[in-house]
């Protein structure tokens, strides 16, 4: 579980997170969306330790991440896992070897211990005949793949994900999707994922948090965000002619003048 | 941001190398490879730019050697000497600021644009450390065997130039090269490059490692730090003359 105490980040003059708290529980897929500048990569990097807070606390199970020394803070690295928006593969090792990566560096396992546990997490991906190759010889979705099969490599306890669907095709994003579903669940870890695509929210959104300006302006599941209240979070949820189609059937159906159901989203 | 800015965080780069390895096999692996990339990736530049300075300081100091009372194995001396205190570590390290410098910034600066320094930074390693520690290492250990092949190769292509151009004889040339030698000389000349390895490596890694934004950016890195290291090679150059001689 990760829990954020009034978190506060300013560049300069410019607020950029402010205020905000909130729980990541474990287990669960805790989304964090919002338009582009709203905060959300800062948001995430701020948990993760890439940018420091200038206010507030980040507790890890409890632990104060914030005021960690960095001794702690490796130690504690080591059981979070991060999937990148550009994948941030190393271009020079190949698929195997990336994913090996962080085994060679933090385990004692012997070679043939490392090359099964590769394999194993590989398999899990979905990627199996591509050990051998470079990342710049395989597509974007296997890229995030292998991104997704580095960061659990080490079984960690939290995974981030910043934008696990740029740039890829709808349904290459719902298979990425499902697999950080999956991986979240079998490993019971409490993954946080930064995205502004709404496939992603209705499908895998246990817990959203929506990001307006640095403030958090929403917050509850994917079951309770096209009936939310929130001006902004409409505007920007039914940006689409076709999502807003989809809500006035949806407030068709819920008046009871007519039946049936609305495909794109699950209620 | 001002000069000075800039010194202090490289200062501070340079103070953030200094940590235990998480993995000391996978540092030593990191620095074999940098060691290989340096050492002989710049093998045959260096071996092309030392034979041709060799044998161009021989032609230019015979045609200014132009008096009878002057022996002619004066021409190997001067050679020798040229080579042993300039042209081997001074001309090497400027070429190797230029392949070395641009290399590391471009690496560098590639990895952070493309968030592998932060991926490394979010498993736990000190990116420092094992990203810009090993290639200064590596620089340590090879660019002074680069400066000892460019000096022995700058004094060979002087020789061979001299004989084929009929200017000297072997036995002039190498009654010249013995005569009046100061082992002095070889130590500044390690002196220089060992300082100038330093520079080469970690000004184009402070460069690379801090970069912002996306390929342009990269590019501009690449070349400020080039820049910066060949005007860093020279003053540095100066001022070690200017101590040690």
């Amino acid at each position: 579980m990760i829990e954020i105490r009034n978190l506060h980040k300013q560049f300069g003059e410019k607020v950029v997170i402010d205020d905000v708290s909130a729980v990541m529980e474990a287990g669960k897929a805790n989304l964090i969306i919002g338009a582009s500048g709203s905060g959300k990569t800062v948001f995430i990097k701020c948990l993760v330790g890439l940018f420091e807070p200038d206010g507030g606390e980040i507790l890890y199970n409890g632990q104060n991440f914030t005021s960690m020394e960095d001794d702690q803070r490796k130690e504690l690295r080591q059981q979070i896992g991060m999937l990148f928006q550009g994948s941030a593969l190393f271009d020079s090792q190949t698929v195997e070897q990336n994913v090996m990566f962080p085994l060679d560096m933090f385990t004692r396992l012997s070679h043939s211990e490392k090359q099964k546990k590769v394999n194993e997490v590989l398999e899990r991906v979905n990627l199996k005949d591509a050990n051998k190759k470079f990342p710049a010889e395989i597509s974007g979705g296997m890229k995030k793949r292998v991104g997704i099969a580095r960061a659990i490599v080490l079984n960690p306890k939290y995974l981030f994900c910043d934008e696990p669907n740029s740039g890829l095709d709808p349904q290459t994003s719902l298979v990425i999707d499902k697999l950080i579903y999956e991986v979240t669940k079998e490993f019971n870890m409490t993954t946080v994922i930064n995205t502004h695509d709404m496939n992603s929210v209705m499908e895998i959104g246990d817990h959203i948090i929506y990001m307006y300006q640095g403030i958090k302006e929403w917050e509850g599941s994917n079951k309770e965000i096209i009936y939310s209240k929130s001006q902004k979070l409409n505007d920007f949820i039914f940006a689409s002619e076709f999502l807003k189609d989809v809500k006035a059937i949806r407030a068709l159906e819920a008046e009871g003048k007519i039946q049936g159901n609305t495909p794109g989203l699950s209620k | 941001m001002t000069v000075f800015n800039h010194f202090g965080r490289y200062l501070l780069m340079i103070k953030g190398m200094f940590t235990k390895p998480e993995n000391w096999r996978m540092y030593w692996k990191e620095l074999m490879k940098q060691c290989s990339d340096i050492g002989i990736g710049s093998l045959g530049i260096v071996v092309v730019v030392a034979l041709f300075i060799g044998a161009v300081s021989t032609l230019q100091t015979a045609y200014q050697l132009v008096s009878n009372l002057i022996p002619k194995s004066t021409i190997a001396q001067i050679v020798r000497d040229t080579v042993i205190l300039e042209f081997a570590p001074t001309i090497t390290c400027i070429v190797l600021a230029g392949v070395v410098g641009s290399k590391i910034a471009s690496e560098l600066g590639n990895m952070r644009v493309s968030e592998q320094i932060d991926a490394l930074e979010i498993m736990g390693i000190n990116t420092k450390a094992y990203l810009i520690m090993p290639k200064i290492l590596a620089s340590f250990l090879m660019i002074p065997i680069l400066v000892i092949i460019a000096g022995v190769l700058g004094i060979w292509g002087g020789r061979m130039a001299g004989i084929l151009s009929g200017i000297l004889s072997p036995e002039e040339f190498e009654e010249g090269l013995l005569s009046g030698f100061q082992p002095f000389n070889v130590t500044f000349a390690l002196a220089k490059a060992y300082t100038f390895a330093f520079i080469i490596s970690s000004i184009p890694a402070y460069f690379g490692y801090f970069v912002q934004g996306g390929a342009l950016e990269i590019g501009k890195a690449s070349t400020t730090a080039v820049v910066t290291s060949c005007i860093m090679i020279l003053f540095a150059d100066y001022i070690l003359a200017a101590l040690l001689l």
